[in-house]
């Protein structure tokens, strides 16, 4: 055939000194910022401190898992925020008041593992509102999850008329007690809060890694029409990053609910945009195809130990908010700079 | 290697290449090459896919910038340091890939970036309509300014490219492939501009894959071969025979060698299969139906706007309003997704490698496995190791390219991407694999290739169904030929009535109201 190949070795050779140091730049940030927030204040590196961190990181790392594989197949689900506040109330409702079932005139209340299930189900309904809006009906992303924003805050709301389910503690006569455990139980020494971050990331890395899938999240992502003609069902994988994203959300609003021992309406507004930022943090790429769910975490943790770390040295509120959005900014920047970087390092291999 | 001292009566280069070298993540796509472009000539240049043309041209025009090497305008280097730039000099192009907006207007496209600005800053439409009108009437086309370029055939699109290097005042135009999609007339209307500008001393630099037309109207020819510049040479000592021996390295002999193939039982068994047009009455599809068998080559040939690439569209359940029957190894498929068809048997090879082939944020190794994901699948997860193996195994059946498996995909040449298009389709173990001009923009060498692959998959019992608008490759390639116009399926030839002259006539025929094949 043809002459013999012309083109020189990629990936076989070691990446130079500055290639690594910016590919690893997400973890050196965060090293960076836990020993100068150590040097500065003596409290950073208590382990209650970084259990309470860690905790809070949990939130927004389980959030942006299931906002990651939305922006890998090219979507967005602003939906998020709502889905932890609407879920929340799903979760106090049932065990407050129980599931009212008017034609037999009884309510019918359920333990708690039943509670969780079917908390976490009212997620992946809204996610399936979501993916079939976006797959069906054609609606762009941004649009769909912005309705289901409103609508699923909207229902949240009615659900109480706009009040608080306080006190979610059941009672032992209707075999419902024990909800609080999940926020403020522990196993070795650890919240459950951040076991189920793990095991969410773990998971999660594994499906995007390593599972048909999740190579179809990517392909997706990165051209939609080639990979339906490879056989890719383009609509069913859309369907699922936005059931994923779902089940995440009501996981979030079932820690947060458990945490307070109550529910309330307004829980989880604008952490849609907490999520988003985290992913991008992590170095995925809002046009879909490139990002992972391991720099998500990273980028959790990056966001969670800059505010824990200026909440302790007494930055003004205001001015962490200025700072939060000049990193997310810089980050996107500094990634941008890799990219070319790599290109680059590539030619002159 | 011809020098290019021996060269004798050409004026001198208005513009020159020295030991240009330009590196690519993977591939290094130029090694020094030289490249002499004379004023008032065509200067042909040539080579297969991946030998640099495209590359070395958007050098010299500023859009890429070279690793090393020097570039000189009238003997004085010069930079080149954007297409802005390169305009500045003199230098305009018109690329390969048409680069319009097709939201705006073709009297918009044509001054995009340089609008005709009155003295408070906004745009004169009207003159800027004027000029547009005159360069419309120069090509004979009868395209009014303000039409969007959306609404343009492909090649009127190709046109308007074209009139926006005409509205600059330019001393070298370069040219990468301005006829691929013009129809005849539409070509010829271009060569006579190209002979305008020669005459007035514009320098044009000329690449095309067809060869002919490159023989009727070059000057100076230059080939380019992996990167390396092999020759340089003046008209009247070029002919065919020696273009392909310089482009590939090896004589013309036995690129196309027809092999007679016993074929088998049908596999593909379509019938009265149709598709309505979308807005209006009539149709794209209109009534085919036809047969394929086990280990047969069919060609469809038919001019554009005949219905070839909708009719595999229909085949492989991409328009969802397609009627008929179509069976695949006597099971009826029509109603299946793609997912299904594919699992059944049937692969395609779209025409646009980049919008439906690829999926450019992926590995080689990645867009090959793609449509067979669960073959791989071990317990839950992914064999990486099976994965590679039958990657690697492809790779060298198929002759890629490839340093490595796991480069990005969009560092590998057009040849090269369409082989990794068909190494995909391949590993689904299709029954009938369906090409839609499966050499489209490749060079010589990949397209012997490519011919070669399609003979070896019908000789291993493959139904090959591949459409195409190039004459010679029907006539080299298929077993039994079929033509469409109009939607329609007008004539089918086999064996030796398979001639360009046969399938010429037919495709202008006006389709009779009975098909003339019905299985």
């Amino acid at each position: 055939m043809t002459e013999s190949p012309s083109i020189s070795p990629v990936g076989t050779r070691r990446p130079s000194l500055k290639m690594m140091l910016l590919q690893l730049r997400a973890y050196i940030a965060l090293i960076v910022l836990v020993i100068l927030f150590a040097l500065l204040s003596p409290a950073f590196l208590t382990s209650g401190n970084l259990i309470i961190l860690t905790k809070q990181v949990a939130i927004n790392a389980i959030l942006g898992i299931g906002m990651t594989f939305v922006i890998l197949s090219g979507g967005i689900d602003l939906s998020v925020g709502s889905i932890v506040g609407l879920c929340g109330m799903v979760a106090g409702w049932l065990i407050n008041e129980g599931l009212i079932l008017p034609m037999f005139g009884v309510s019918v209340f359920f333990n708690v593992w039943i509670v969780i299930l079917l908390t976490l189900v009212m997620g992946v309904v809204v996610g399936v509102v979501n993916g079939v809006l976006v797959t069906r009906l054609r609606v762009a992303p941004f649009i769909a999850t912005l309705g289901t924003l409103y609508v699923a805050r909207g229902a949240g709301l009615l659900i109480s008329d706009g009040a608080t389910f306080a006190n979610l503690v059941g009672h032992a006569s209707l075999g419902n007690t024990g909800f609080p455990v999940l926020g403020s139980g522990t196993l070795l020494g650890l919240p459950y809060p951040i076991w189920v971050m793990v095991l969410f990331a773990v998971v999660a890395a594994f499906v995007a890694r390593k599972t048909p899938f999740g190579r179809q999240v990517y392909a997706v992502g990165g051209n939609e029409k080639a990979a339906g003609l490879s056989g890719v069902r383009t609509n069913r994988v859309k369907l699922l990053t936005y059931m994923i994203s779902g089940l995440c959300a009501a996981m979030v609003g079932l820690i947060i609910a458990s945490q307070l021992v109550a529910a309330h309406p307004a829980t989880g507004e604008t952490f849609e945009l907490n999520a988003i930022a985290v992913v991008v943090l992590g170095g995925t790429s809002l046009m879909g195809g490139r990002g992972t769910v391991g720099g998500t975490i990273i980028g959790a943790f990056v966001i969670g130990v800059l505010v824990n770390g200026m909440v302790l040295l007494g930055v003004s509120e205001f001015w962490q908010i200025v700072i939060k959005g000049t990193v997310i900014v810089l980050a996107v920047v500094v990634d941008q700079w890799q990219q070319r970087m790599q290109q680059k390092a590539l030619v002159q291999d | 290697m011809t020098r290019i001292a021996d060269i004798a009566p050409l004026p001198k280069p208005i513009l020159r290449a020295e030991q240009i070298v330009k590196q690519y993540p993977g591939t290094t796509a130029l090694k020094g090459v030289y490249f002499n472009v004379y004023p008032g000539k065509v200067n042909v240049l040539i080579g297969e896919n991946g030998a640099g043309k495209s590359t070395l041209m958007k050098i010299l025009a500023g859009v890429e910038q070279p690793t090393s090497g020097r570039r000189l305008l009238r003997s004085e280097a010069i930079e080149i340091a954007s297409p802005r730039d390169g305009l500045a000099h003199g230098i305009g192009i018109i690329y390969q890939e048409l680069s319009l907006f097709p939201n705006l207007s073709v009297s918009e496209n044509i001054f995009m970036a340089r609008e005709m600005v009155s003295g408070v800053g906004v745009v004169r439409h009207k003159a800027q309509d004027d000029i547009t009108r005159q360069l419309m009437t120069r090509l004979e086309q009868p395209i009014a300014p303000r039409t969007l370029v959306e609404d343009l055939r492909i090649g009127q699109q190709q046109l308007v490219e074209i009139a926006r290097a005409l509205a600059e005042d330019v001393s070298i135009l370069i040219m990468d492939e301005p006829t691929s999609a013009l129809s005849n007339a539409e070509a010829d209307i271009l060569l006579r501009i190209i002979a305008e500008l020669t005459a007035q001393g514009v320098a044009i630099v000329y690449i095309s894959h067809k060869l002919d037309e490159c023989l009727q109207i070059g000057d100076v020819f230059t080939v380019l071969r992996d990167g390396h510049l092999i020759a340089e040479a003046p008209a009247h000592e070029v002919d065919l025979a020696w273009i392909v021996e310089k482009m590939s390295g090896r004589s013309a002999e036995g690129m196309f060698h027809k092999q007679v193939r016993v074929t088998g039982e049908p596999v593909l068994e379509v019938e009265n299969l149709s598709l309505p047009r979308a807005h209006g009455g009539g149709f794209l599809v209109d009534d085919v139906s036809f047969t394929l068998q086990v280990g047969e080559i069919v060609g469809i040939y038919g001019l554009m706007g005949a219905g070839r690439t909708e009719l595999l569209e229909c085949l492989f359940g991409m328009q969802p309003n397609a009627r008929g029957s179509i069976r695949l190894g006597g099971r009826p498929i029509d109603n299946l997704r793609i997912d299904q068809r594919i699992r059944a048997g049937l692969a395609l090879v779209p025409e646009d490698r980049q919008l439906l082939g690829l999926v450019q944020n992926l590995s080689v190794s990645k867009n090959i496995t793609l449509a067979s994901l669960k073959r791989f699948i071990q317990g839950l997860a992914l064999s990486r190791k099976q994965e590679r193996q039958e990657v690697q195994r492809l790779i060298e059946a198929l002759a890629i390219k490839v340093a490595d498996a796991r480069q990005p995909i969009t560092t590998l040449s057009g040849g090269n991407q369409q082989k990794v298009v068909i190494a995909k389709s391949l590993l689904t173990q299709p029954t009938v694999l369906m090409m839609d001009e499966p050499t489209r923009g490749i060079d010589v060498g990949a397209k012997s290739d490519i011919f070669n692959i399609m003979n070896d998959l019908a000789d291993e019992g493959l139904g090959v169904l591949f459409v195409s608008s190039e004459l010679k490759e029907v006539v080299a390639m298929a077993d039994r030929a079929l033509v469409m116009a109009r939607g329609r399926l007008v004539a089918t030839f086999a064996g030796d009535a398979i001639t360009e002259q046969n399938l010429a006539d037919a495709s202008v025929s006006v389709p009779s109201a009975n098909p003339p094949e019905r299985p």
